[in-house]
């Protein structure tokens, strides 16, 4: 008896350890947005004077006012749909280009197949940093310097979601497009009838993947996009640190800061449910 | 409903022959098993009437009409595969529908035909259901509804009962009889399994390493055996070959000597050939007696349950009637008479 009340006062401690292990890990992570939130709460003179207040102050709806409505360079809700238009047209894009891309390479005997394969595969070695002064050159010939299309399209071939949608289709049984063929489905429309619905969880976990990509890209739009009301909000948060000898207005910085993470947030909670009944529903 | 031919098939995948010219005429309505070991060709036979497989040379007609350019879906023809390829996503209502849809059927029409097709197979409560949440026989059933509801004039069946298991098996084998039976509609069925080919046929093609072996009624084939390779692949147990010359036989060509168990006699007399008793295997209604031969050799004879039991180890002589043994050549052919 004595033995086993001894196990589990040790089981229970060995539980308590291990929580307590997550709750430090947790803390440590989530302080610095704790701040973030803070700072995006109080006004400018309680940020600057030490020490910093770690708790909440009155100034939530003034700053973020301030913040959306006319930011410090452009306003940021007007930076933030800049953003969601670059990431919803990464992701789509690539999910719909990497989509046929694979359908082609898997369900089509072409000639330069492997070539086109091999190809595909050599952009992996080639991330937008890499090639980042000629792909300037290109879009800045193309005029399509601020705008929309110069954000997306430089950086929507992807040979990952090429891979995983040709690894997908590569595991769907042959039997099934050759059953379309007898029922008379042309090559399209089984992509679109049988292949699409039967990828939707591949899709669904892609798009949380590449919309987030898509937000936090920080270089090229750096790079490209000089008039700030073509900004984004990641690059936009660089734009507002002061050069010089302004002063920092570190209260709408911070309350930018926490509204360009939360369409992310969004996103992942939200495609998380579709994403697991997906799981659940289209085992085999 | 349509005869179909098939005029000096070959295929070769690159420089390989898989199928060495083949030639069959069916008639309408017939019920045609095509049967053979695996590798034998028979799959590619079949994939190359419903066009999912070029022929490389000759010709397949379907109702008389030269299809071996036209798409699987312009050769009114319906397949159903072994692993059933039923699409996941769809429930069994629109995965029996789809072809009718694709084909631009009227929606009233579609739902008719779809419900007496499942009305036909007893498919009636699951149509609103996802292939996954069906057991394996009425996967199979799905399937075969997505074939009867396009009404084609040929059914293709590649081995669709190999997934199931063998009680099952059984009882698919008489439901997919009595609907070829009812609906009247030229089937072409390949199977490895010659007790399937050998129940559901009107005539059984015996393919033999991309060779049609063989084409006839099954008691026909059964009973009288063109060469050395069908005689050993229909039957279970399996006809027992000698060697002529042990077996006494003089007739010039003839190497082997074949003859069914059910065929071979035991006696005390040690002629014309003995071999000693290895174990015997009663089964109820009949028993199996397996001896060794001198040559090394294994023969297996088929007697009555109400027949004596020879005691293991010891010898035992073979007879048989004349007019049952099957000679073959060296190269397997039958020489003793006109293959019929």
């Amino acid at each position: 008896m004595a033995d086993r009340t001894g196990m589990v006062e040790k089981r229970g401690a060995g539980l308590w350890l291990t929580h307590l292990g997550l709750i430090i890990g947790l803390l440590f992570i989530f302080f610095p947005i704790w701040l973030a939130f803070v700072a995006s709460t109080v006004s400018q003179p309680e940020i600057v004077q030490p020490p910093m207040p770690l708790l909440p102050g009155d100034q939530f709806f003034e700053n973020y006012r301030k913040a959306l409505v006319s930011g410090i360079n452009a306003p940021v809700a007007w930076m933030m749909l800049n953003s969601l238009f670059m990431a919803l047209g990464i992701a789509i894009g690539k999910i719909i280009i990497s989509l046929l891309s694979a359908f082609a390479i898997v369900y089509f005997r072409f000639p330069g197949r492997k070539t086109f394969f091999w190809l595909i595969f050599l952009t992996l070695m080639l991330p937008v940093e890499v090639r980042i002064v000629p792909t300037y050159e290109v879009v800045a010939n193309f005029g399509m310097l601020n705008s929309y299309s110069g954000l997306i399209f430089p950086l929507i071939a992807s040979a990952t979601a090429t891979f995983l949608f040709r690894q997908f289709f590569m595991t769907v049984p042959d039997e099934l497009a050759e059953a379309a063929r007898v029922d008379g489905a042309r090559p399209m429309r089984f992509f679109w009838d049988i292949l699409l619905p039967m990828s939707r969880t591949n899709i669904a976990a892609l798009f949380v993947i590449l919309f987030i990509y898509g937000w936090n890209q920080y270089l090229w739009p750096l790079l490209i996009t000089t008039d700030p009301s073509m900004n984004t909000i990641v690059m936009g948060i660089k734009q507002m640190f002061p050069s010089g000898d302004d002063i920092a207005d570190w209260p709408v910085i911070m309350a930018t800061s926490i509204l360009a993470m939360i369409p992310p947030v969004i996103v992942v909670v939200g495609m998380q449910r579709l994403f697991i009944r997906g799981l659940v529903d289209s085992e085999k | 409903m349509a005869t179909v031919s098939l005029e000096a098939i070959r295929k070769s995948f690159g420089s390989t022959d898989v199928i060495h010219g083949v030639d069959i005429d069916i008639e309408d309505g017939e019920f045609i098993v095509i049967v053979g070991p695996s590798g034998c060709g028979k799959s590619t036979l079949l994939r190359m009437v419903a066009g999912l497989e070029t022929v490389t040379s000759g010709e397949v007609c379907i109702g008389g009409n030269r299809v071996n350019d036209l798409e699987p879906m312009d050769r009114d023809i319906a397949m159903v595969f072994q692993n059933y390829a039923l699409y996941p996503h769809m429930t069994v209502f629109d995965n029996m529908a789809y072809g009718l849809k694709i084909a631009g059927t009227a929606k009233d029409e579609i739902v008719e035909r779809v419900d007496s097709a499942a009305r036909l197979l007893q498919l009636e409560d699951y149509l609103k259901r996802r292939p996954r949440e069906l057991s394996g026989g009425q996967r199979q059933r799905v399937a075969m509804g997505r074939a009867i509801v396009r009404k084609p004039s040929v059914f293709l069946f590649d081995e669709p009962l190999s997934n199931l298991d063998a009680k099952l098996r059984v009882q698919m084998r008489l439901e997919i009889k009595q609907l070829q039976r009812r609906l009247g509609v030229t089937s072409l069925y390949v199977t490895h399994d010659q007790v399937e080919a050998m129940t559901l046929a009107d005539r059984m093609i015996v393919m033999n390493g991309g060779i049609a072996d063989q084409i006839g009624a099954p008691l026909e084939v059964y009973a009288n055996p063109a060469t050395e390779f069908v005689a050993g692949f229909i039957g279970s147990p399996p006809t027992n070959f000698l060697k002529a010359q042990s077996a006494e036989v003089t007739i010039p060509g003839a190497v082997t000597l074949g003859i069914r168990p059910e065929h071979l006699l035991l006696t005390s007399e040690p002629s014309p050939v003995a071999g000693t008793v290895l174990y015997s295997e009663a089964l109820g209604a009949e028993t199996l007696v397996h001896l060794r031969l001198p040559d090394a050799s294994l023969v297996t004879v088929r007697q009555g349950a109400t027949e004596p039991l020879p005691a293991e180890g010891t010898s035992a002589g073979l007879t048989w009637d004349a007019s049952e043994q099957m000679l073959f050549d060296a190269e397997g052919r039958r020489c003793d008479q006109p293959a019929a």
